[in-house]
């Protein structure tokens, strides 16, 4: 199994488009632009191997992920500058 | 935490409409009806190339023949799609073929009709992806989130499906008698089937309240076929062909279309192997799989000794 | 013949070709080992039936500025003559369904079937590379409408080579049964593949003008180039000199009848109607 990330134009991330069953990373590339490009979705593919994505435990989401909650400094959102300051 | 209140965390994400992810505990209920609606669908897709297959190199113009030809390779996008979303509840797609080829898996029994004209290209496109868009587009809203994914991408393929198929029978009904005839036989044959995909009546579908429920089915059987007869008899007259069914009629009261009894009969029929392409169908499919066998471990066998001259000169 | 009619005849062959190798690769379609393959196989066919589609049109043109007495010496099939007869002009549809096998010029390589996935791939190996030194020069030909049609195969045709090359080496080197049957279809298709190299009378009079190019020097090119993937893929480069050819002058295989049988049956049997 592969999983298949796109680059859908330039100055865009990499997306996850999907999955595939390929022999290799080269016949998973031609796999990925036969079945995931097909409708000019994209200019740039990677193909990762599904086993080598460790992805993290949903029941330790709390701690991964609650820690940021209170954060809230970090988002510019969070500084209140008067209306006449522009481009900032 | 208790199994009890992994059941509880689970039914607060389906309550708020959370998408269920493919690490997130799940209930074994969700996960083995998930499997089966999931791979059901895909199997069908896979089977329902054969149909209109059968036309590609028969097609009447160029323009037809890479409409069709690209129309069944979406189909076979869209069972890779669904396998990879299956794939993700722990089932591999060979036991999914496996429980296909051994008679184990369904799929939907209107591909166990025959495709005899070249209308039957237009019938299907027009009512056949009409009655699966109609099904499927709730499902781009699914609780698992795999699945619902796949289906966003299906549905935004599948929009051209319906819409070719229209074309043709617009092009038919338009065309001389012998095209409006063809348009007509297609539309009498496919008809009823078409009723038939959106499964037995509710009064009879066990797996209606779980799913309904899970947010793996959003509309009951009868409540999304009535929306389709009500559509589709619209169309019909647009096309200036007679819908097959002498009960039709209109309803003031409940504002939509009365139709006649279906033939559960004939459905159930099909549904366990005796419709008039089941063997051949399947037949095909294993075939190609068994065919293809050698040529599966050929990419296995040199990859793996790709790998290992590349560790050796590492 | 005069200029135009080999002009005509010349693009004819260069659409045949698509069109035929197309329609094989289109008969995958719902029938591959792998799901991934069905996919990929069909974009190819839907590349070269893409090709075909602009090159008929192309030769449709051509052919409707004919005066009239030459328009009836060209094609003898009843079918054309007698929408011909009616004052009508023709279209890519009319070219595809209703000249008699005679009259295709298509390869006899293409023409031939699938028979497993082997046989496929080395047909589409030997006709792909051809394919890729053939546009790569033919992007210079004098003809506009062609430089431009091959312009954009090339960029099609590149992918193709990589795909079925690829194949090669994976059949040839993976396992024993696949090396067999692969070495048995490049044994059997070799003989194919001479007459995609030997010009006839219409090559001549288009490469003195500058439309399609010299066959020589893509030979060697060739040659050198299934060497080298055969040489990866442990494939031996078969022996025979013996070579099959009669598709570029309308002498075809068998198996063009029965391709034409379900290509032409719908304008055959209801002709003159639109779909």
């Amino acid at each position: 199994m592969w999983e298949v990330f796109i680059r859908s134009k330039a100055g865009l991330d990499h997306k996850h488009a999907g999955s595939l069953h390929a022999a290799d990373a080269q016949m998973a590339m031609e796999n990925a632009r036969d079945v995931y490009t097909r409708r000019m979705e994209g200019v740039s593919i990677w193909v990762v191997e599904s086993s080598h994505i460790h992805a993290s435990d949903p029941d330790q989401a709390s701690s991964m992920y609650d820690p940021a909650n209170d954060k809230i400094y970090r988002h510019p959102t969070f500084y209140n500058l008067p209306d006449e300051v522009k481009y900032m | 935490m208790t199994v009890h209140s992994f059941q509880e965390h689970f039914d607060s994400l389906i309550d708020r409409e959370i998408a269920i992810e493919p690490k997130d505990w799940m209930p074994d209920d969700y996960r083995k009806t998930l499997i089966r609606q999931i791979s059901q669908h895909a199997h069908s897709e896979i089977i329902g190339m054969l149909p209109e297959g059968n036309w590609i190199t028969r097609a009447p113009s160029l323009r037809r023949k890479a409409v069709l030809l690209a129309k069944v390779q979406d189909e076979a996008g869209h069972g890779l799609y669904l396998y990879s979303a299956a794939e993700t509840l722990g089932v591999s797609r060979d036991e999914l073929y496996n429980q296909l080829h051994t008679g184990k898996a369904k799929y939907s029994s209107i591909f166990n009709y025959p495709t005899l004209t070249w209308a039957d290209m237009g019938a299907i496109g027009w009512l056949v992806d009409g009655a699966a868009i109609m099904n499927q587009v709730p499902l781009c809203r699914a609780s698992y989130g795999p699945y619902a994914r796949a289906m966003v991408r299906v549905c935004k393929e599948e929009s051209f499906h319906q819409r070719q198929g229209f074309e043709i029978m617009l092009n038919l009904s338009n065309g001389t008698d012998v095209q409006k005839k063809m348009a007509q036989d297609a539309f009498n044959r496919w008809w009823w089937p078409s009723l038939m995909m959106f499964g037995p009546p509710d009064a009879e579908s066990p797996n209606t309240v779980n799913s309904v429920r899970w947010r793996i089915k959003r509309l009951t059987n009868d409540e999304l076929r009535q929306k389709f007869v009500d559509v589709t008899v619209e169309q019909a007259k647009i096309l200036g062909l007679s819908v097959p069914d002498k009960d039709l009629k209109w309803n003031e009261e409940r504002g939509h279309y009365d139709f006649g009894v279906i033939n559960w009969d004939e459905f159930w029929n099909v549904v366990m192997g005796n419709g008039p392409c089941n063997k051949q169908r399947l037949e095909t499919r294993k075939k190609a799989w068994e065919d293809g066998k050698w040529v599966r471990d050929a990419a296995m066998a040199h990859a793996a000794k790709r790998k290992e001259r590349k560790a050796k000169a590492a | 013949m005069n200029n135009k009619r080999t002009l005509l005849d010349y693009t004819l062959r260069l659409a045949d070709d698509a069109l035929i190798i197309g329609h094989r690769l289109s008969e995958w379609c719902g029938h591959g080992p792998i799901l991934e393959q069905d996919i990929a196989l069909t974009n190819t066919a839907l590349d070269h039936l893409g090709r075909a589609r602009s090159l008929f049109q192309y030769a449709a043109d051509q052919f409707n500025g004919f005066p009239a007495e030459d328009k009836k010496e060209v094609f003898s099939s009843v079918t054309l003559q007698t929408l011909l007869a009616s004052g009508a002009s023709i279209g890519e549809d009319d070219l595809a369904s209703l000249r008699d096998g005679w009259d295709f010029r298509n390869v006899l390589l293409v023409e031939q079937p699938n028979i497993d996935w082997g046989y496929t791939v080395a047909r589409s190996f030997f006709y792909d590379l051809f394919n890729y030194l053939y546009f790569t020069e033919l992007v210079k030909s004098k003809d506009e409408t062609i430089s431009s049609v091959a312009e954009k195969s090339l960029k099609e045709v590149t992918y193709h080579l990589r795909w079925s090359s690829e194949w090669v080496v994976r059949l040839g080197d993976g396992t024993e049964e696949s090396n067999k049957r692969i070495q048995q279809a490049v044994n059997e298709l070799w003989m194919y593949t001479g007459e995609l190299f030997v010009a006839n009378d219409t090559d001549n009079v288009m490469q003195a003008q500058g439309i399609s190019p010299d066959l020589g020097p893509l030979k060697t090119e060739w040659l050198a180039r299934v060497q080298s993937v055969f040489d990866e893929a442990t494939i031996a480069m078969p022996t025979g000199t013996w070579m099959q050819q009669g598709g570029k002058d309308g002498n075809h295989s068998e198996h063009l009848g029965y391709i034409l049988t379900e290509l032409q049956f719908m304008q055959r049997a209801y002709p003159g109607m639109s779909w």
